[in-house]
């Protein structure tokens, strides 16, 4: 981490760069926050750890409406959201200076919380220059331990890769995670029948209470007015008339982010109600992957999206019908 | 005093549901919410905080107020009743009841709420206190005392027994109807038991990281100069403008009033609302709150300056520290308090 | 906590809208329309004070609040003014007499006719729509005239097409002894003999003593040079009163939306005397 910091203060220092977007530490040993640094001085305060999930991706929207570079670290897969960005206009290469930082996998605290550790005072093995494959928790009701495996971000399972797709410049090593097939979920819901299917559906998307913080996190959501914010809309944002409609939001959302979504993983990351988003995100990736063939969002700058591209043998509408 | 064994509470749950509904938490899709109780529900007593707080109960998500119908020219107006079956709350901890009361201050004052002073007065709460507090519990410092959760029915979930103490008429009520269930438990061993568990409680609360969290400073009297301080600014940034803190707080209460058209008719609800979405303010002609500074600022002033000062002094914030837990960019009220420390300091 | 008891009688909630039935439309403008609303059954919804405001909602469209323009001392009707801006304007602009809305209300405080300004010589600024809340104090004031010292009215627009209840203010306000009425338009016009140029350089043009109490309503921008302007004159800002504008839901200071610092607009306003409005934040 030391590293980082010494070069962020480099680049502040000698004016490449007018400030820099990474993350601060909380006031527990798991809740670091997205943050600005400006000054030497604020550094005190820099974190990077496993509890760094933050894709600091959507944020570049904004500071590449500010005066100067900003320097922003980038996780390898952070850096297919930013590309993606890139890809739609919305932010602005010359405005950032990216620094692609190492990852071993990210950590999440509701993993852990449901493993029933609770009363967290410290974690031990959560740095990233660690190798510590288990995790040492002290809590207010005796010490735990986890493996770090178990307390990962769902999305660290099916990693897309140590690569950076964009970078300035690299800090850092990263750690092969992957350990589960992308889509062994989708296919396993893919496999249910219609009752079971919508039964699922019913059960993980009642618990939504229409917070918004999936579609406000997202990096393919970067709309600068809503579909869901206009009031002219029946399904508005903020509760569902009925019970169809917390369905609609999600379902109207995931076909909004089709094509650009890199399956970054933060709209599960930030559900209060822990519900899988990304599976009706993976699903419309898998379909797209079979009709149109591979394609990973974000990975390039070049290559035109499946759905806003038109190849003479692209699947006929007859064929997407068909499928289930 | 009343104890009950923990494998009997089924039966208890079952007997209370027999003529009423039921309200407690519920697991669903591996997430813990207060919910109708069901005979295959999944009922869980052990996880400490329910994502959403139990203010649903009385203040639901969404509800329809009333039924607009077109006939031709003419319209006509029909209510939607008001509760009138009674109904029990079980588990609520102490937090939650604070939060109650916050609510209370705000729909019973006039005009009173009539919406939610029928649910109030249909609801009878049995509350539970913590069994184990967590680090991001802060309830000390609004005065909320966990260990003894003061409703019309406390309860304590000590070992393999429930210890259950009616505390108002309400409570009695319900406790007569339970009788043949609930065994007296009037002996010292009975009393002893609640005071060690309570006595655990405090402990660890004592302990807790923002038990000593100081709010010196924040009343209703220094409106002017909170609202123009700098510390917002620096504050306000990863804030995403999402809704998490406000839905599952206890004492949000801001919200909107809509429209749906049924086809037959046009119903008008109201839901919830946040005070961080951009269009809550928005009018035909502008918004007065211009950017998230401004509508993050608004949130915390109003938990700990603007309700302080039309309330008696008594904070909008009940230390139930789910905004801890759930804020996707790790931001909370209590990183404000503290940042607002440091800039004094 | 402490057992609920509080509230056993309740009434129908606040909430809950009356119909009213529109049984007159007064055409003041290219787009302001002054709307006459009665119960179904003839009469008046309800009573109100001069200043207070209604929620008036076109089911399926949009609710909004709306100054009573009407004073309390009509006792057959509420009156109000709307301007074409929005949505729901729009929609009401497009109704016709016998045309049901639903109205809820009365809400927030009043102008302070029965203690305050008794006794008073008023002095009453008004800038285009903003005449709708001030018409209904100076006509409660006309009709209490005993009650209030010397009344002047200084009521200015964009163009003499967009003075609102010209005909009262010429056939009716004008012909009032003791009242002063001074119009003006924001541009020369063909055909307008009268005053030309901007409300508040008008009103310092005018130089009203300062044994006045002012009551200034209009736009944001008319309202702030107004008052900087009868700061001028010596005014102190505890003799004027206007009102504030946000957006609103519930109209009794519980969805949340139109607080400025700890006040409520719709319950502790709409109407505020200026030194209380600059304990307030800049957030309006």
């Amino acid at each position: 981490m030391q590293e980082i910091v010494n070069r962020a203060k480099e680049l502040l220092a000698d004016g490449t760069v007018k400030r820099v977007l990474g993350w601060k530490a909380g006031d527990l040993p798991y809740n670091p926050e997205p943050a600005y640094f400006e000054k030497e001085e604020d550094f005190e305060d820099f974190v990077y750890n496993g509890f760094c999930g933050a894709n600091l991706s959507k944020y570049m929207i904004e500071a590449s409406k500010l005066e100067g570079k900003t320097l922003v670290f980038l996780k390898p897969c952070d850096t297919y959201s930013f590309q993606q960005l890139l890809k739609e206009h919305r932010v602005d290469r010359d405005k950032a200076y990216i620094i692609g930082v190492g990852c071993k996998g990210k950590l999440d605290i509701e993993k852990i919380r449901g493993l029933g550790i609770k009363g967290i005072e410290s974690i031990e093995g959560a740095e990233i220059e660690d190798e510590a494959e288990t995790l040492k928790i002290q809590t207010f009701y005796g010490e735990k331990t986890c493996a770090y495996k178990d307390a990962m971000l769902e999305r660290c399972h099916v990693c897309k890769g140590k690569d950076h797709m964009i970078y300035d410049e690299q800090i850092g090593e990263s750690k092969e995670t992957k350990d589960a097939d992308r889509f062994a979920e989708v296919e396993k819901i893919e496999a249910m029948s219609p009752e079971e299917k919508f039964a699922f559906f019913q059960k993980e998307l009642s618990k939504c209470i229409r917070c918004n913080a999936c579609r406000n996190v997202c990096p393919a959501c970067s709309c600068r007015k809503c579909v869901f914010d206009s009031n002219k809309f029946d399904s508005s944002q903020k509760a569902n008339v009925d019970s169809f409609e917390e369905k609609m939001f999600h379902i109207i959302r995931a076909f909004h982010v089709a094509g650009r979504c890199t399956d970054c993983g933060e709209c599960s990351r930030v559900c209060p109600q822990g519900i899988p988003l990304h599976l009706f995100n993976r699903k419309f990736i898998k379909d797209i992957n079979e009709l149109y063939g591979e394609y990973q969002a974000g990975a390039d700058l070049e290559e035109r999206g499946p759905l806003t591209s038109y190849q003479f043998d692209d699947a006929e509408p007859g064929i997407v019908a068909e499928r289930r | 005093m009343y104890k009950i064994a923990r494998e009997n509470l089924t039966a208890l749950f079952q007997k209370i549901a027999a003529d009423q509904e039921l309200y407690l938490p519920v697991r669903t899709a591996d997430q813990v919410n207060f919910g109708v109780w069901t005979e295959d529900a999944d009922v869980d007593l052990d996880t400490l905080k329910s994502v959403k707080s139990p203010k649903d109960v009385f203040f639901p998500q969404s509800e329809t107020l009333y039924t607009c119908i077109r006939d031709g020219k003419k319209l006509k107006v029909e209510p939607e009743a008001l509760k009138e079956q009674d109904f029990v709350v079980f588990g609520m901890k102490a937090c939650d009841l604070k939060g109650v009361e916050v609510l209370d201050r705000v729909f019973l004052s006039d005009p009173v709420d009539s919406f939610y002073a029928a649910r109030r007065d249909h609801g009878t709460i049995v509350s539970m206190a913590c069994h184990e507090p967590e680090e991001t519990c802060f309830c000390k410092v609004f005065g909320v005392d966990a260990a003894d959760p003061q409703a019309d029915v406390a309860t304590w979930m000590i070992g393999d027994d429930l210890y259950w103490k009616p505390e108002t008429e309400k409570g009695q009520k319900l406790t007569e109807n339970l009788a043949d269930l609930l065994e007296k438990a009037e002996d010292a061993g009975s009393e002893a038991a609640v005071g060690e568990e309570q006595e655990k409680i405090r402990t660890i609360i004592e302990k807790l990281p923002y038990s000593n969290l100081s709010l010196e400073g924040w009343n209703g009297d220094v409106l002017m100069e909170k609202f123009e301080s700098p510390v917002w600014e620096k504050l306000y940034k990863p804030c995403l403008a999402c809704g998490t803190c406000t839905f599952v707080c206890p004492t949000c209460q801001c919200y909107d009033i809509k429209d749906y058209d049924t086809g037959h008719g046009v119903q008008r609800y109201r839901c919830w609302d946040s005070c961080m979405y951009s269009d809550f303010t928005m009018m035909a002609h502008g918004n007065n709150r211009t950017s998230q500074k401004e509508r993050f600022r608004q949130r915390f002033m109003h938990k700990l300056v603007y309700f302080p000062a039309n309330n008696d002094g008594m904070y909008s914030c009940v230390g139930c520290g789910r905004c801890v837990e759930k804020c996707p960019a790790a931001l909370n009220i209590v990183k404000v308090v503290k940042a607002f420390q440091e800039e004094e300091v | 906590m402490s057992e609920c008891t509080c509230h056993k009688n309740y009434k129908l909630d606040t909430l809950i809208p009356q119909v009213g039935v529109i049984t007159d439309i007064r055409e003041e403008t290219p787009d302001v329309k002054t709307f006459r609303v009665n119960a179904p059954e003839g009469g008046k919804l309800f009573e109100h004070m001069p200043g207070q405001c209604a929620m008036l909602c076109a089911p399926g469209i949009s609710e909004g609040m709306f100054s009573i323009t009407s004073s309390p001392t009509n006792k057959e009707y509420q009156e109000f003014s709307i301007k074409k801006c929005g949505m729901l304007t729009d929609y009401l602009h497009s109704l016709e007499v016998g045309d049901e809305i639903t109205v809820r209300g009365p809400y927030g405080n009043h102008f302070p006719v029965e203690d305050e300004l008794l006794g008073k010589n008023l002095l009453f600024i008004a800038g285009g729509i903003g005449l709708a809340p001030l018409r209904s104090v100076i006509n409660y004031v006309l009709d209490n005239r005993e009650n209030y010292g010397t009344v002047d009215i200084v009521y200015g627009s964009r163009s003499a097409d967009d003075l609102v209840q010209l005909k009262e203010i010429q056939e009716v306000w004008m012909k009032k002894e003791g009242v002063n009425v001074y119009l003006t338009i924001d541009r020369e016009q063909e055909g307008w003999d009268g005053h030309v140029g901007f409300v508040p350089n008008y009103v310092k043009e005018l130089g009203f003593d300062v044994n006045k109490t002012a009551l200034v309503c209009g736009p944001p921008i008319m309202i702030k040079f107004t008052l900087a302007g009868l700061e001028e004159l010596g005014f102190s800002r505890e003799q004027v009163y206007t009102t504030l504008e946000l957006r609103m839901k519930c109209g009794v200071g519980k969805c949340g939306r139109c607080n400025i610092g700890s006040k409520y607009v719709c319950k502790d306003g709409p109407v505020f005397r200026c030194d209380e409005v600059d304990e307030m934040p800049d957030e309006y």
